[in-house]
């Protein structure tokens, strides 16, 4: 039940964005690829995985489509829409000046 | 582009819930899947495998509501399946939600009755133009004893002439016109005499024709009329050729000049004729400072407060007095807001009474939250259960609120029904309400409406979700699988909300026996004259049509048929009767007295009666005699006192022979000997004896009377007899007011009355709902704690002090509330002080009863419970469990 503290607070949509900017992927790829890419440093919840990917795609930013996996199962798999791919860009560059600035900041002292 | 996205996820949400939630539950499915395959992969086998996937999934129904939680609409399913569980709930208790029902219908329904007339009489803006720069001027006293005197006509000149803080002023004053010819019944009509320029101040254009115009209102203009669109209707049916026509008004023809809309009714709705007041009263009339007749109302400069004007009107008012040291001239004056000078009187009464249904609504919410804790309680287990299984706290709390606010929404629906037959019993029933006639349900009562249900839902709801705060899970749901004793942070809750309760109860059953006390007290007042088989009507002659001479002798004639009519056994006339108010003062000096000190004046009601009268009315004649036939017109130079004047002004002197000196049959004091002292007779049921003089009918000075006919057969069958014997002496003779002399005094106790009626309603209401809460809350109490009082019985305790244990722990909120409301009520009922008549706020004797009559019913409300723990058999009570 409760909330993940693993992961800074408004990062895992940028992750998730990011993730699927390339192809679409269903849910349980998005979580193995983070993981992966991050070198098992980011441990996504599923607690947390599924109302962001829900509410990514209430918000118009993703969109789902159910299709076959390489297994033969249905699953629904999240790709960019116009409005995220902008809003990629956006949290993109929020972020770097974020982190450039946090290092500014804690190599300084 | 994305708002078309956005659009679209919001309509699917909306209408494609189920297969949108199906969807959900697969894709869950298939991340749980994925995780089961790998964990297969890394070597594990199947079980171990999906125990792993688990593990690390976490509750899947929890990440589920949570994302569900993203959707659009959530709120609105969330609702309507609280909504769907709510009812479904209450229908497996329908007798809880039929008494919690029928009790906030009560109580809400109390609450839009009153509010409504509280909002149409009191805080609706009468239908003029600028309501709020009109204001009405009342001649006062500056040392403060005098606040709201109506007007002299002098005074109103001057005001009128020098005040620069007013658009402009009028003046006005009620009065009553026969109305006959046109081949109709005579009738007396309600009529406002009024300067030319207050009906277009007030706002006012003519339906039809047009208004007074300032060549009108002039003595010597033709005589001009304007009457109101009832009357218009009823008596001339609509006639628009009226206009320019004459009418007879006290047998004097005046011009019809225009009809008023249907809309307008001030000051009443039987105001039906409008003369131009200078027309009417003589220009003497219009320059005296001492003779106070008038209404008026003024229009504020746009920019000028109340207190500016007030202080520029009695800096005028004051100068006058000073220019007019002797006489009943007033040295300051008083301002009230035009609608305030209409309601001033019931305005106490009727916010009390609002505040009583307030409390009552009260009342009915602390005892609806009272049956929800206990729901709550033996529901405590499910709770726990819910909270387990992963159900949060707030949509626990969000279901209480839902379910309390559905028992408020259908007691709220039959609350509006009950309050539309209340108003209209209250209009019928409250005919002397100012403004009666505008009370009706509108949009702010709606609003009200809709805002006690919310409150009472809220308030019911909250108390007991938010007493459910234990966190103890485990402890919960230990505690209800013993079931020895529940909850005891529930029932000190309880304990509270009963306390509040009975303290509500008191301040309302001390406030309705504090009125019934007062009611009592003006019902048994004596007005000093026979009140039993009296009945009375008005005769009015038309004013300046007869002279003395032929008044004197129509008295005569009519009293003289009257008592030879079969059946009375006594008849009288006189202008005023006791009850009716103090209608008529003047001022007077005693010859053999020396003159009064600077400024002091000596003020009688004045009363014109026949010879018969006091014999006729069973007023003793305490010395001297009554006045004969033969004081009459020029003759009349006689006056009978009564024993209140003689104490104050005769002190230890005999006043017969003594004379006064009364302007009262001409400008010039004349002198009058006294002849008589008569017992004192009241104004008002309730009021003290004032100073009253007596004059002879026979003067011929008075051309309206009150004839009183005493009957020892049945009241109301003699109204018809004595009517046509008025006929048969004058055709043209109105006959109104007829009413028995019980039926004057009922009118007068009329509001007190209905206010107690009401309060003693509301106060028995509550009584019976604390009772029925103390009662509840005992039960409950000792069913949670049969194992407990059976494992007492079984180790050797006596039943009485079982009982005893039991009484007292329901008697101690009950206790605690009586005195928590004797405190509060103390200090609360010093408002009602205006609303009661020869009763103290503080009155002990209301203070006493009431405290036994609550206690009485507390211990009647606890004793059935209390006596069926003592009677408890351990051997079942311990099986029981």
């Amino acid at each position: 039940m409760g909330k993940p503290s693993d992961l800074v607070q408004g990062t895992l949509d940028l992750l998730i964005l990011k993730t699927i900017s390339l192809e679409p992927k269903h849910g349980w790829a998005i979580a193995k690829r983070i993981q992966q890419i991050s070198g098992e440093v980011l441990q996504v919840q599923q607690g947390s995985l599924y109302p962001a990917l829900h509410r990514l795609e209430q918000q118009g930013w993703i969109r789902a489509k159910w299709a076959e996996t390489e297994t033969g199962r249905n699953a629904k798999f999240y790709s960019l829409t116009a409005a995220g791919r902008a809003q990629l860009a956006a949290e993109t560059e929020n972020w770097n000046r974020l982190s450039g600035a946090i290092n500014l900041v804690v190599q300084e002292s | 582009m994305r708002l078309l996205d956005r659009l679209r996820m919001i309509c699917r949400s909306l209408f494609q819930r189920n297969s949108a939630g199906a969807a959900l539950d697969d894709e869950l499915r298939f991340h749980l899947e994925q995780q089961i395959t790998e964990n297969r992969a890394a070597g594990m086998n199947e079980i171990e495998a999906r125990h792993a996937a688990l593990r690390l999934f976490g509750n899947p129904s929890v990440v589920r509501d949570h994302a569900r939680e993203t959707w659009s609409w959530q709120w609105l399913e969330s609702l309507l399946r609280d909504v769907r569980q709510g009812t479904r709930r209450l229908m497996r208790a329908p007798s809880f939600a039929i008494t919690a029902i029928v009790v906030l219908a009560l109580g809400i329904g109390a609450n839009i009755a009153l509010f409504t007339v509280v909002n149409s009489v009191l805080l609706k803006p009468l239908p003029v133009a600028h309501p709020d720069r009109l204001v009405r001027i009342y001649e006062a006293k500056s040392n403060g004893s005098f606040q709201d005197n109506v007007v002299a006509g002098g005074c109103f000149a001057r005001w009128q002439q020098q005040a620069r803080s007013f658009v402009q002023m009028g003046i006005m004053q009620a009065t009553t016109y026969n109305l006959a010819g046109s081949g109709q019944m005579p009738e007396v009509v309600h009529a406002e005499q009024a300067s030319w320029n207050t009906l277009p101040m007030l706002g006012v254009h003519a339906a039809l024709g047009r208004l007074f115009t300032r060549d009108d209102d002039r003595p010597e203009a033709n005589a001009t009329i304007i009457l109101g669109w009832g009357l218009w209707k009823r008596r001339y049916g609509g006639d628009p050729s009226i206009l320019g026509r004459n009418i007879l008004v006290d047998l004097k023809p005046y011009t019809v000049v225009g009809i008023l809309p249907e809309w307008f009714r001030y000051p009443e709705a039987r105001m039906q004729l409008w003369v131009p007041v200078y027309h009417e009263r003589s220009h003497e009339m219009m320059q005296m400072f001492a003779s106070h007749n008038f209404d008026v109302v003024g229009e504020l400069r746009p920019g000028v407060s109340m207190a500016q004007a007030t202080a520029e009107v009695s800096t005028i008012q004051r100068q006058i007095r000073q220019q007019n040291p002797d006489g009943p001239v007033n040295d300051a004056v008083n301002l009230r807001p035009i609608l305030d000078g209409q309601v001033r009187d019931v305005k106490a009464g009727l916010y009390a009474l609002l505040a009583a249904t307030g409390c009552l609504l009260l009342i009915a919410c602390l005892n609806i939250a009272n049956l929800l804790v206990a729901r709550a309680a033996s529901r405590r287990r499910e709770t726990a259960i819910r909270t387990a299984l992963g159900g949060s706290r707030v949509a626990l709390v969000r279901a209480q609120v839902v379910e309390s606010l559905l028992l408020s929404l259908a007691g709220g629906a039959l609350g509006v029904a009950l309050a539309y037959g209340a108003i209209e019993w209250l209009v019928r029933i409250r005919t002397d309400l100012p403004r009666v006639d505008t009370i009706h349900i509108d949009g702010i009562t709606a609003l009200f409406a809709a805002g006690c249900v919310l409150l009472s839902g809220i308030v019911a709801g909250m108390v007991p979700a938010l007493s459910a705060r234990d966190r103890n899970l485990v402890g919960a749901l230990q505690e209800s699988s013993r079931s020895t004793s529940g909850g005891r942070g529930r029932a000190s809750m309880r304990r509270l909300l009963l306390t509040a309760e009975v303290g509500l109860t008191v301040v309302l059953l001390i406030a309705a026996g504090l009125l019934l006390k007062s009611y009592r007290a003006m019902r048994s007042s004596e007005l000093g004259c026979a009140t039993h088989d009296v009945l009375t009507m008005s005769v009015s002659q038309p004013r300046h049509i007869k002279t003395p001479a032929q008044l004197a002798a129509f008295y005569d004639v009519l009293l003289e048929r009257v008592r030879q009519t079969p059946g009375v056994t006594a008849a009288a006339a006189a202008s005023d009767l006791p009850g009716q108010g103090r209608n008529r003062d003047d001022v007077y000096t005693v010859r053999e007295h020396p003159p009064l000190p600077k400024g002091a004046v000596l003020d009688a009601i004045t009363r014109f009666v026949d010879p018969g009268y006091f014999q006729a009315m069973q007023i003793p004649l305490l010395a001297g005699r009554s006045f004969t036939p033969e004081e009459r017109l020029d003759r009349a130079n006689k006056v009978i006192i009564s024993q209140e004047m003689a104490r104050e002004v005769f002190k230890g002197e005999d006043p017969i022979g003594k004379h006064l000196l009364v302007s009262i049959y001409a400008p010039a004091p004349t002198n009058l000997e006294i002849i008589g002292v008569v017992a004192d007779t009241r104004t008002l049921p309730a009021a003290d004896p004032f100073p009253t003089f007596y004059f002879p009918l026979l003067s011929g000075e008075e051309n309206s009377i009150y004839l009183t006919v005493r009957t020892a057969g049945d009241l109301a069958a003699m109204a018809e007899p004595v009517k046509r014997v008025i006929a048969s002496i004058d055709g043209n003779l109105p006959v109104a007011d007829v009413m028995t002399m019980d039926e004057i005094i009922g009118r007068a106790a009329m509001e007190t009355s209905f206010e107690a009626t009401l309060l003693a309603a509301f106060s028995a209401l509550s009584l019976l709902l604390a009772s029925v809460g103390l009662f509840g809350v005992l039960s409950f109490l000792i069913t949670q704690r049969t194992t407990e009082i059976g494992v007492r019985i079984a180790l050797g305790a006596r039943r009485g002090v079982v009982l005893r244990m039991v009484l007292f722990d329901g008697l101690r909120p009950a206790l605690v509330g009586l005195v928590v409301g004797l405190l509060a009520a103390a200090a609360v009922t010093r408002y009602m002080q205006s609303l009661l008549v020869n009763t103290k706020p503080l009155d002990l004797v209301v203070y006493v009863v009431v405290g036994v009559v609550l206690l009485g019913v507390a211990a009647l409300a606890c004793v059935i419970p209390a006596w069926t723990a003592s009677r408890l058999d351990p051997v079942q009570a311990l099986r029981a469990e």
